[in-house]
């Protein structure tokens, strides 16, 4: 899409190639002036500490709940040690958003299991919906579940400490050879719901598959993200956060933060490091290390916001 | 004279384990096709078949993965080594893509 419009963008996709930092396991996150700073290796409780004050929330993602494949037998389990880790945080977050993928299949038992695990947080979830929790016969199950006060296919914006939310879903009519989509249904209620915020209120866009283009080969982009990201394009402070690709990758790009978080259930290869991005098989001891949640800091006055990613374990 | 018997009945036996493998490649319809679905990838991508032809979709990957040709044929979601199977009757080109991963596509040529 947008050959036209691509005039100073090839530029700046390749200064955002610069940008990309990769992390590895239990990296903690700050990001002073436009320079993401990796301060090492944390557990749960120091992300805890570095999160507090201010308001903080988290972010899970990709649960894949039913799967159950060799890169991981047991995704429940595993969603179940991350939820346990959430709740041994010493600060309680303020609530939490999942970014798709709750269930591997979309079947019935998988979303009711999904629901038994994550509600043991105690904490209010935000959905967005993944591309497998769209794949039951009549498309219905998650929006029961999670659709209600959403707009279309289950998008909707809430507020919550100052910050303006903005849930976006791109894994619905998806064209033969593409990527993620909005579509202009969407584009059209998204500048609607901008329309009249004051440029100064922080901006957090989440949705499943990222909205910035990470690795068009294996479909890790959304075909009109860019048209999302014109219209925060004025706004101070925009973060923007994805699953779908099972692995940390973050970015900074004028004001706004992308980032990405690790799966609950199981690990996916870095871009082109692998003949398919299909699950990963890694030593069982070094899976926890590779999943995880991340947690959200917001500080009234600073531009970004901080993002702690916190493994499973390690 | 045991011996030969036996001979005899290992030798037929024999003959009639070969038939028995011959005759269902032999019986099968010579123009059914394949498509495997391996590391996100239809194999082949391409496939030119004759009017009439039935062509089965496996996934063989741990990902469930469609096959879908807009207005002309739609999959169910297939979980690992599930099938789709569809008989093209009209010629023409079918190009389909894979609606979760929808950089997979592929094409079936019919003649």
């Amino acid at each position: 899409m947008s050959g036209h419009d691509h005039g100073d963008d090839g530029v700046s996709r390749r200064k955002v190639l610069e940008c990309m930092t990769w992390a590895g396991t239990g990296v903690l996150w700050t990001v002073t002036g436009g320079v993401p700073r990796s301060l090492g290796i944390i557990d749960s409780a120091q992300a805890a500490t570095a999160a507090a004050p201010g308001m903080s929330f988290l972010q899970i993602s990709d649960s894949h709940v039913g799967f159950d494949k060799p890169a991981n037998p047991n995704a429940l389990g595993t969603l179940e040690e991350a939820v346990n880790k959430i709740n041994a945080m010493p600060a309680k977050p303020s609530f939490m958003i999942h970014t798709g993928d709750i269930t591997h299949l979309s079947k019935a038992s998988e979303f009711d299991n999904a629901e038994r695990i994550i509600s043991q947080t105690k904490l209010d979830v935000h959905y967005v919906p993944g591309e497998h929790d769209f794949i039951d016969e009549e498309v219905k199950l998650y929006r029961e579940r999670y659709g209600r006060g959403t707009k279309g296919h289950g998008w909707y914006s809430f507020d919550a400490g100052g910050v303006h939310f903005v849930g976006l879903v791109n894994v619905v009519d998806l064209k033969a050879g593409g990527l993620g989509n909005l579509g202009a249904e969407q584009l059209a209620w998204l500048e609607d719901d901008l329309r009249g915020k004051s440029k100064s209120t922080p901006i957090v866009l989440f949705a499943h598959i990222p909205l910035w283009t990470v690795y068009p080969q294996w479909g890790w982009g959304t075909e009109d993200g860019g048209r999302a990201l014109e219209q925060v394009k004025g706004f101070g402070s925009v973060t923007v956060l994805n699953g779908h690709i099972h692995q940390v990758m973050q970015k900074v790009e004028g004001n706004v933060t992308f980032h990405t978080a690790r799966s609950t259930a199981f690990p996916q290869p870095a871009p082109g490091t692998a003949p398919s991005p299909g699950p990963m098989k890694v030593e069982d001891a070094k899976l926890r290390g590779m999943l995880g949640v991340a947690s959200i800091n917001f500080k009234q006055n600073e531009q970004r916001l901080a993002i702690i990613d916190t493994p499973l374990q390690g | 004279m045991k011996t030969l018997n036996r001979r005899d009945f290992a030798a037929d036996l024999g003959l009639a384990l070969a038939a028995a493998v011959l005759l269902p490649a032999t019986s099968a319809r010579a123009d059914d096709m394949e498509v495997h679905i391996d590391n996100f990838v239809f194999q082949p991508a391409e496939l030119k078949i004759k009017v009439g032809t039935t062509v089965t979709w496996t996934n063989r990957d741990d990902i469930p993965h469609t096959v879908v040709s807009a207005g002309k044929f739609r999959s169910k979601t297939l979980d690992t080594d599930d099938k789709f199977t569809f008989t093209f009757t009209n010629a023409g080109d079918y190009k389909y893509f894979c609606s979760l991963h929808p950089h997979m596509t592929g094409m079936i040529k019919v003649e």
